[in-house]
């Protein structure tokens, strides 16, 4: 199974790369940006052919490695077989 | 009296630690790999700075599955002093050994300079030979120091005197100026709440010694030794 887990700073803690690249999109002219939060993304390649415990797995993965979830928020999505 | 210092793939300031207890201080002192889980006998445990597992994913993220961790946390757990300094600092928030985490500094860049620090706990083993109050210089060097807590930490922190160290001027001001990376409260170092855990992300191992025009950081090393001898 494939599975993206999405990372990326919670709504309201300070993001100091997310506010330097809105600031720069505004240098460029792109007036209507209003924020910007960077994060990350892991492509994660399971064995297995589960959606259900492919999820699981993945949402245990962020919990306790992929993301530091005193700062950070995740989401994960099965993407494929 | 014996240190342990804790040498990760990446580890950078493991021989400043281990030349301060040994050639400084005459202490023994082992290194301890990060894939062993024998701490040797040692009395401390040093988790040094530098960059632990080449700060993939985020800076202490992956040391902390290290073998080595368990044994450091069996350790703390049983009051053994542990003091983590810059990427040992990281380390211990990422065990959860200490609580928070800390953040790319709020200018994105690494900062490597001379700071000025406020002992606010003086309770510590690490830092029973400080002045309460005192201000000491010591440099930083770090890209991730900029540390967080969910409010409800950070306010436990307070109360309970476990912010050790906090950026200030050289009159010992605590304002945004001083702030090297901005590190909410201006934290520089906390512990635990039993205080034996102690971590911080200035170098007092780059301040220990005349040759290195500054022996701030000293006292820090030779703090742990009254307390061991005390104990």
């Amino acid at each position: 199974m494939k599975v993206e887990v999405r990372v990326y700073p919670k709504e309201g803690v300070l993001d100091p790369q997310g506010r330097a690249i809105a600031a720069a999109l505004g240098r460029l002219g792109h007036a209507a940006v209003r924020d910007v939060r960077a994060g990350k993304v892991f492509f994660v390649e399971l064995e297995g052919n589960d959606a259900t415990a492919a999820e699981t797995e993945a949402r245990r993965m962020a919990e306790e490695l992929l993301a530091n979830t005193v700062i950070e928020g995740y989401d994960v999505k099965v993407v494929g077989a | 009296m014996k240190f342990a210092v804790v040498v990760f793939p990446g580890s950078n300031c493991d021989q400043d630690c281990y030349h301060i207890a040994r050639n400084l201080l005459g202490c023994e002192a082992e290194y301890v790999w990060h894939h062993d889980r024998d701490l040797k006998g040692a009395d401390v445990v040093i988790l040094p700075g530098g960059f632990a597992y080449g700060d993939y994913l985020r800076a202490g993220a992956l040391a902390r599955f290290s073998p080595v961790m368990e044994s450091v946390a069996r350790f703390a757990e049983q009051g053994g002093p542990v003091l983590g300094i810059c990427n040992g600092f990281q380390v211990l928030l990422e065990a959860g050994l200490l609580p928070g985490a800390v953040r790319v500094n709020r200018g994105l860049r690494y900062v490597c300079r001379d700071i000025y620090l406020k002992v606010e706990s003086a309770e510590t083993p690490f830092t029973l030979l400080y002045e309460p109050g005192e201000i000491v210089k010591m440099p930083v060097g770090h890209m991730e120091g900029n540390y967080t807590a969910p409010p409800e930490i950070l306010a436990e922190l307070e109360r309970e005197r476990r912010v050790v160290f906090r950026y200030c001027d050289a009159d010992g001001r605590v304002t945004d100026a001083s702030n090297p990376n901005g590190a909410e409260h201006g934290i520089a170092g906390i512990r635990n709440p039993e205080g034996n855990v102690v971590g911080l992300m200035p170098h007092p191992d780059r301040c220990s010694e005349d040759l290195l025009g500054n022996t701030a950081g000293r006292k820090m090393f030779e703090s742990v030794v009254s307390a061991l001898a005390i104990r």
